[in-house]
């Protein structure tokens, strides 16, 4: 090759090369457009968006837990409130051996057999790498020991919570209710009600009761902080802070005292009475007997507990004043009197002839009379004072059922009362179009005649009763009865008061709310059927006793009250106001398996009025027991 | 000699412009390191250490004359290829691949040596060759290329298999390849990625499908994506500030020292402090370019071209991992990561382009 050759060829070769490296060129200059264009969309186009996902990375909301609201009775005492102790709590997912490490810290601590199995109720429950509560409310002393000890113990902890504490216990358990752990059940509830938010870090909720009523104002507003986070969770420093809102205060009309009276009253018997105050509906007064300790509840009950009030025969979760229905009985006699004078059924010099029964035309069924020989010529006003069942069969009977019906409602029978704890119970006032709804049957001229006198297809709560006999004590005007009286900002500044709501009137005339209230007072005094209430009394008092039959008794049998089991006698009822001329108590007793109203339901009535009216205590143990079969139980 | 005549003798076969480029990417690498360390100076200090035991072979191969590095060629690339079947057969295994050989004193990684070892071995060749070149010559450099690229895809390093072949692709690209056999290869690559896939590792797999939707495994495999993206995107215009990047500093970001360091930067200068990057990375790649325009031989054209063109590539992989548009590869941004490593083979590099710079005159004369 000679050399010019070599030179046009490595000329040519060179040009070529250099086309080759302006391509090269080119295709770095598109790589790094390409990556031009890409850090443009991030961080001018996508800015926003990623600033959000980088501050939601960076940082995190910690809520701030509110205190939750207290409850007072009217006179400022406190019936639920929170104090702050220590739990003992373990970590299940980071303790090799559970029941060596539990056994290990009953050395230290007391472990009764109720922690172990609440424990083991919680484990089931929740997730394992949530601390579960072995052992609530330390002593100083058990702190003590156990942070000395607690190198030994990794996965269990002592941490200061804030304790829920109902101070009267039993005694006010169906009324306040309790708070308990927050299911799932009630996560839905408050993620339906867009309340979730507010309640995040809050582990308890209202479970029944008041506290269940008024979750809203006693919760409170949950604060918050916002905490910076590195990628593990660990909080770098506090960036803001939110303080939380504590829950209002609920001040009730209940007197604690007038309560705590009322339940000793009861003695052994298991019950309801229900106190009203008649001029504007506040309840003075709500107990359902037996209780139960509301505390067992707030962090899950364990489960021998549960089985123990859950099977007793006392069915001491029942809440009788709201939820248990009873047919009234007699006390349904001052209303019915009232059914007869409004529709100008029965004047009030009327007289009946009582030979002890009642038949109704053209049937020889005899609906007998509680006294055998009948009370003879019997008016209005001994109707009541006597309690006569024949004069009410006759008036029922010549009322027909609808009018009952009409008049009845107008009272509140057969509706909730609206007071405010959930889970009331309607009751029952029967009508012809709720027979035949519920039986598909006509309603028989029978139906009607036992209705007269409480013992027909009408059922009623004693919350129902006392409302009514409120109502009886103040013209016929029905108010919607209701525990809380005023909700209170947790400094006090704001304050609500509830509302007074008349909800029916039956629109009593003067001088048939008169005649009614003589008789009912004659009721309370000798030749009356509860002698007993007003013994002594400095105070008049208006009251009509009923009872309730459990079994029904077999046409021509006669009731023996010492022959029937003791869980088969008759319920008690006992309703009346005083001062008769200036009520301001209404109240009920039920006695269950009390027998006459009379006897037992009665001396309960008195107690709680005589302490409501004059502030007197009862000195001696109120009912000799019934009997040792009532003391058994 | 004086103290004048040291420093010229010194700084004879540095490339005053290259050296400028290099040494402010290593500012930034410095500085971000500082930042992406949680403000400690101890992967600086280290890196430091990095940057001089590279910087001194840089001196030396930038001293070195060409036919020196001609020389090597055959010896390095069979010693490459030596070390990488060892690894084959007794490499020790970390993070399920097995890149690593234990020579007794330190365990190395032989990849990394065929990072320059590849090119080098072509160019030489088609140096050899150059007066009589055939498509037979072609098909010999292409041989010569696979044999390392697939003993590394099956260790199995993907990113560096593929950045390798790149090298050596621009090897052939620059030595004249046919547009035809070019056209030929990448639909022979179309079509065969089917098969390629069925061979990759699960990990694999799942690191190219992340990249397509990293929020199918937000807390798995597509973490890295997801974090670096909102590093990246929350820098916004201006950045938020040295030290103040927040994904950065409360550990969001993962490997934020090395492959993820663009983030760091990019979090905390934001879309101004990417155009000055990206601006700087242009200069040294414009300046590499330059190099081999005016390289005098065959050999210096192919060679300079492609360690330019493989500079270029690592940094826009990197860049486009980091941002999301890429697969994580695990290719680390050249000159800014940390690591002892890549330092020495990318300075390597650099510096045989000062010396296919500085040597030139010599060669023609």
């Amino acid at each position: 090759m000679n050399s010019r050759a070599e030179l046009r060829d490595s000329q040519r070769e060179i040009s070529r090369f250099q086309l080759r490296l302006a391509v090269g060129i080119g295709f770095v200059l598109v790589l790094f457009g390409i990556l031009l264009v890409r850090f443009f969309y991030l961080q001018v186009v996508r800015h926003d968006y990623y600033v959000t996902l980088a501050e939601n990375n960076r940082i995190s909301l910690v809520p701030i837990v509110p205190n939750r609201g207290l409850i007072l009775d009217r006179n400022g005492v406190v019936l639920a409130h929170n104090f702050s102790g220590y739990t003992l709590e373990i970590t299940p997912s980071k303790v090799a051996n559970l029941e060596a490490t539990i056994n290990d810290l009953a050395t230290l601590v007391e472990i009764s057999p109720r922690d172990r199995r609440r424990f083991k109720k919680l484990m089931i429950e929740r997730r394992n790498f949530e601390t579960l509560i072995i052992r609530n409310k330390l002593s100083d002393e058990e702190v003590a020991r156990f942070a000395a000890q607690q190198f030994r113990f990794p996965g269990v902890e002592i941490k200061a919570r804030l304790f829920r504490d109902y101070p009267y216990g039993e005694a006010m358990a169906h009324m306040l209710g309790y708070i308990g752990r927050i299911n799932q059940k009630d996560a839905d509830r408050l993620e339906e009600a867009e309340l979730a938010a507010n309640y995040r870090g809050t582990d308890y909720i209202g479970k029944t009761g008041l506290e269940q009523f008024y979750e809203n104002e006693l919760h409170g507003t949950t604060g918050f902080e916002e905490v910076e986070v590195d990628s593990s969770g660990r909080a770098i420093r506090i960036l803001s802070r939110t303080a939380p809102v504590s829950g209002n205060t609920l001040v009730l009309s209940v007197d604690a005292k007038l309560q705590e009276v009322a339940v000793q009253a009861f003695g052994n018997y298991r019950g309801a009475m229900v106190a009203i105050d008649p001029t504007n509906g506040e309840v003075l007064a709500f107990v359902s007997k037996p209780g139960f300790d509301p505390s067992l509840f707030i962090d899950g009950i364990d489960p021998q507990s549960w089985d123990e009030l859950n099977n007793s025969p006392d069915t001491p979760l029942n809440n009788r004043a709201l939820r248990g229905q009873y047919p009234p009985g007699s006390t349904i006699k001052p209303f019915m009197a009232l059914t007869g004078l409004h529709f100008k059924t029965r004047a009030p010099s009327r007289t009946i002839s009582d030979p002890g029964y009642f038949t109704l035309p053209g049937s020889s069924h005899r609906y007998r009379d509680w006294k055998k020989e009948g009370h003879g010529s019997v008016d209005l006003f001994k109707s009541i004072v006597v309690s006569c069942d024949t004069y009410y069969y006759g008036l029922a009977t010549e009322l027909g059922i609808d009018k009952i019906y009409s008049y009845l409602s107008e009272f509140g029978f057969g509706k909730k009362t609206g007071i405010d704890i959930e889970g009331e119970s309607a009751g029952l006032l029967p009508s012809q179009e709720w027979k035949a709804k519920r039986y598909k049957q006509k309603w028989y001229p029978g139906d009607t005649v036992s209705v007269g006198i409480g013992q027909g297809y009408n059922l009623v709560t004693p919350m129902q009763l006392a409302v009514a006999t409120a109502a009886l004590a103040n013209n016929g005007v029905v108010y919607q009865p209701h525990l809380v009286r005023e909700t209170r900002s947790p400094n006090g500044d704001k304050v609500r008061k509830a509302p007074q709501v008349q909800t029916f009137d039956a629109r009593v005339p003067a001088e048939h709310q008169d005649l009614v209230r003589r008789a009912m007072i004659a009721v309370t005094q000798p030749g009356g059927t509860a002698v007993m209430a007003s013994a002594g009394a400095p105070y008049a008092i208006a009251g009509k006793t009923g009872t309730a039959q459990v079994i029904g008794i077999k046409q021509g049998a006669s009731y023996n009250e010492s022959s029937v089991a003791e869980r088969h006698r008759d319920h008690a009822w006992f309703i009346a106001y005083a001062p008769a001329e200036q009520p301001k108590i209404a109240l009920v007793v039920l006695a269950e398996n009390g027998g006459h109203g009379g006897g037992t339901a009665a001396p309960i009535a008195r107690k709680v009025m005589d302490y409501y009216l004059l502030g007197k205590l009862p000195d001696a143990p109120v009912i000799a027991p019934a009997d040792a079969e009532a003391e058994n139980d | 000699m004086t103290r004048q005549q040291l420093w010229r003798r010194f700084n004879a076969h540095l490339d005053r412009p290259l050296l400028i480029g290099i040494l402010l990417l290593l500012l930034v690498s410095l500085l971000v390191l500082f930042s992406a360390d949680n403000a400690s100076i101890d992967q600086a200090l280290k890196q430091m250490i990095n940057i001089g035991v590279a910087f001194t072979l840089m001196w030396l191969i930038a001293n070195l004359p060409l036919h020196y590095l001609m020389r090597s060629a055959i010896p390095v690339y069979l010693l490459g290829l030596g070390l990488l079947v060892g690894v084959a057969l007794f490499g020790e295994i970390s993070h399920g691949a097995r890149r690593w050989l234990n020579i007794g004193v330190a365990t190395i990684q032989p990849s990394e040596l065929m990072k320059i070892g590849v090119p080098l071995m072509m160019a030489w060749y088609f140096e050899k060759y150059e007066a009589s070149l055939g498509l037979r010559h072609y098909l010999v450099a292409t041989i010569l290329l696979l044999m390392p690229v697939a003993l590394i895809a099956r260790q199995p390093d993907l990113g560096t298999a593929l950045l390798i072949a790149a090298s050596g692709f621009y090897v052939l690209f620059l030595a004249g390849l046919s547009w035809k056999i070019i056209a030929g290869l990448f639909a022979g690559a179309l079509a065969s990625a089917p098969v390629l896939w069925s061979m990759l590792h699960d990990y694999q797999r799942h690191r190219i499908l992340m990249l397509f939707d990293p929020s199918q495994d937000a807390l798995g495999k597509g973490y890295h994506t997801i974090q670096a993206t909102i590093a990246v995107g929350s820098g916004g215009v201006l950045g938020k500030g040295y030290l103040n990047g927040t994904q950065g500093r409360l550990d969001f970001l993962p490997e934020r020292t090395t492959d993820f360091i663009f983030a760091v930067y990019a979090e905390e200068f934001g879309l101004i402090g990417n155009l000055i990057l990206l601006g700087v990375y242009l200069y040294v790649i414009g300046r590499g370019f330059a190099i081999t325009a005016n390289a005098s031989t065959y050999f210096t054209r192919l060679m300079a071209g492609s360690i330019t063109l493989t500079f270029a590539t690592y940094a826009f992989v990197n860049m486009g991992m980091v941002s999301g548009i890429l697969p994580v590869v695990g290719v680390p941004l050249p000159l800014v990561s940390y690591g002892g490593t890549s330092m020495l083979t990318l300075l390597l590099g650099f510096g045989i382009l000062m010396s296919i710079e500085t040597h030139k005159k010599l060669v023609q004369t």
